[in-house]
């Protein structure tokens, strides 16, 4: 396969499996936060409301207590006794000390005229008509009015109270300021977090309580219009930055009671869930991808192990081929030879015998012709060596088990290769073990990994060099070894442990297949012994093969 | 002289001819034919002591020639002689009885040699039976 092939291969089984395992992650993750956003921030939006509203009655409650007190003490008595400024204070005393959310108290007639004035401002107030005031024609006809905060003289934020008593003919007012603090207190209970907000407006949307960052008392918050607000309800409004609003109505003055949110504080666990879900998804995808990538090299790591496993056998198998074919055309060859080589010795021999017997000998070339016949037959006996020789090598193609002598092996390796080594001026010394036993293996294979051990070696050198060969029988594990040794340049330390690698190679391309050794390697561990290999660079390299001496 | 009957069975005319006329020069009784035919044919008449048994021939092969022979006179002793060394027909010539297995091209006197060792083969197993 190529290596483009590869890189695709690699990225398609990437991809399918970071979709396949990414998609689901992804949509569980997103349902997941989905649900609880959505159910958390109801939840949130409930608990608003909920405290919008309790803030709103409570308020609506202090509004119909001092209503109520208001009343009680009009309805109790009579004009005669509060007209009394004595003991008008003594009753402002009373209930002071119950409340002091009361800043005065007075008693007005019908005329709009002060009757009596419990308070602070006695001189200026107890002098002034209300009769056309608006709150004074409110109270006239409505009985009960509850004015807006105001500053009035004191510059304290406070309202108003007035209660109309009708009594016999005539009709009078009582009325009291009262400290808008305590209202302002219990709007500021719902100031929630760091950022939350509360406050009350009047229908023109004017603030009635000091918020804590809306605005100031008396003016346009800086929020949203609620005035016309009916109901509690909570939203989430803004532009830029949203906030969430409840709003709530106090009945009784009409007024919106508004409670402000900081969204981001108020889901401040959303938001952590969110951070968490996020920082899953990524430690999962970090994972997943981890994963993917560790399988997949893995995976084209084994196919292409088994890729070049498969190469190498077919190559093996194709080499096999190949010299069982080069084996028959030898035999073939050597056996045409053979015949006609007999018909030219007998020949040869029948004029040596006639030499004998006739006259011939007495002839003055009789010497040249006995010499001629000898050369004849010596020449005869050459190319026979060498017919010999091929059908030696053609019969140990076929692959058996036979007893077989190393050193005669490694001598007729070598004796294919001396012409070539001697045209390079390679020396190659021998130096066989005399006693070496001889072994139950393949001659053919092995004189195969002779043959390439020293072919590379004659290839590595080049020219003008040594190879030495020694053979040995290691008595202590009844093995023999046989050592190929070259005085080349020798094989880098980067290189040495990929040589028996399938394709593999130095020799430029179209020289070596890079396969010669990598069959070696198979073939000696299939006749169960070894290679190895030693090399310095600089000083040369040592093959040596080991094999059980059975 | 020799006291052995001789015959060379080979299809190569050349050498055939040429190797009986060096043996006759030696005074071997020998007879030359080119095929296992004449081979069966002539052992009838002359009953050879040995048989020089070329493997590869047209028609009847040397194994084939080397089974009659054996079926025929089981005494008679053959050496079978071929260019091919093919390590099968050699040891099945050797399991049908074949006293030895030479290759071509052989020096004369070395085929005679074998030829000697056959006839004496042959002259123990006759004493015996």
């Amino acid at each position: 396969m190529e290596e483009g092939q590869y890189k695709k291969l690699w990225w398609e089984i990437i991809l399918a499996t970071l979709g396949f395992s990414m998609i689901p992650l992804l949509i569980l993750g997103i349902v997941n936060y989905q649900q609880f956003s959505s159910s958390y921030t109801a939840r949130s939006m409930e608990d608003m409301k909920t405290m919008a509203e309790n803030r709103a009655a409570s308020i609506d409650f202090f509004f119909e207590e001092r209503v109520s007190q208001l009343s009680s003490l009009a309805n109790t008595h009579s004009l005669e006794m509060l007209k009394n400024e004595d003991y008008l204070h003594r009753i402002f005393n009373i209930i002071q000390s119950r409340s002091r959310s009361y800043l005065d108290l007075g008693v007005i007639d019908q005329g709009g005229n002060h009757l009596a004035y419990v308070g602070p401002y006695h001189d200026i107030l107890k002098s002034v008509n209300y009769k056309n005031e608006e709150w004074f024609h409110q109270v006239m006809s409505t009985g009960v009015y509850i004015s807006d905060v105001f500053l009035g003289f004191r510059k304290v934020p406070h309202f108003i109270i007035a209660v109309l008593v009708l009594e016999k003919n005539q009709s009078w007012i009582l009325r009291a300021t009262i400290d808008s603090d305590i209202i302002d207190n219990m709007v500021q209970a719902a100031w929630i977090g760091k950022h939350g907000d509360a406050f009350i407006i009047n229908k023109n949307n004017i603030l009635q309580t000091v918020p804590r960052f809306s605005g100031k008392l008396l003016e346009q918050p800086r929020t949203p219009d609620f005035a016309a607000a009916t109901g509690t309800q909570v939203e989430m409004v803004g532009n830029g930055v949203d906030y969430l609003y409840a709003t709530s109505l106090i009945k009784l003055k009409k007024w919106v009671l508004v409670v402000k949110e900081d969204p981001t504080e108020q889901l401040t666990p959303l938001l952590r869930a969110r951070f968490i879900a996020a920082l899953i998804a990524l430690g999962g995808l970090l994972l997943i991808v981890g994963g993917a990538v560790l399988t997949t090299r893995a995976m084209m790591k084994e196919l292409l192990r088994v890729e070049r496993q498969k190469a190498t056998s077919d190559e093996m198998l194709l080499q096999s081929h190949k010299m069982a074919a080069l084996g028959k055309m030898a035999a073939g060859i050597a056996h045409e030879i053979n015949n006609p080589l007999a018909v030219i010795r007998e020949k040869a021999g029948w004029v040596k015998d006639l030499l004998k017997t006739e006259d011939i000998s007495k002839s003055a070339n009789f010497q040249e012709f006995a010499e001629a016949m000898d050369k004849i037959e010596h020449h005869i006996n050459r190319a026979k060596t060498i017919t010999h020789r091929l059908l030696g090598f053609a019969r140990r193609l076929e692959p058996v088990a036979q007893r077989v002598n190393i050193n005669g092996i490694l001598e007729e390796s070598v004796s294919f290769l001396e012409h070539e080594a001697r045209y390079r001026n390679i020396d190659i010394r021998m130096d066989y073990a005399p006693d070496l036993p001889t072994v139950e293996s393949d001659a053919a294979q092995l004189q195969q990994v002779f043959l390439n051990i020293l072919n590379n070696a004659i290839d590595a050198i080049g020219k003008n060099g040594e190879i030495n060969l020694r053979t040995n029988l290691i008595s202590k594990t009844n093995t023999i070894s046989v050592e190929i040794a070259d005085n080349g340049p020798g094989i880098p330390k980067e290189a040495l442990n990929k040589i028996f690698d399938p394709f593999f190679t130095t020799k430029e391309v179209g020289k070596g297949t890079g396969l010669g050794l990598s069959i070696s390697f198979s073939i000696m561990e299939k006749l169960g012994g070894r290679i190895m290999v030693a090399s310095e660079e600089g000083k040369g390299t040592t093959f040596t093969i080991y094999l059980p001496a059975t | 002289m020799e006291k052995f009957r001789l015959m060379v069975v080979d299809d190569e005319v050349d050498f055939l001819e040429t190797i009986v006329k060096r043996l006759q020069a030696r005074g071997i009784d020998v007879t030359g034919v080119e095929s296992g035919y004449q081979a069966l044919e002539v052992l009838d008449q002359r009953s050879p002591d040995v048989i020089i048994l070329d493997v590869k021939m047209p028609g009847m092969d040397g194994i084939e020639t080397l089974r009659e022979i054996k079926k025929k006179k089981p005494l008679t002793e053959v050496i079978m002689l071929t260019g091919h060394a093919s390590v099968e027909s050699g040891i099945q010539g050797m399991q049908l009885g074949a006293f030895d297995y030479v290759m071509k091209p052989i020096a004369l006197d070395e085929l005679l040699e074998k030829v000697r060792q056959a006839y004496e083969k042959k002259l123990l197993q006759e004493g015996q039976s």
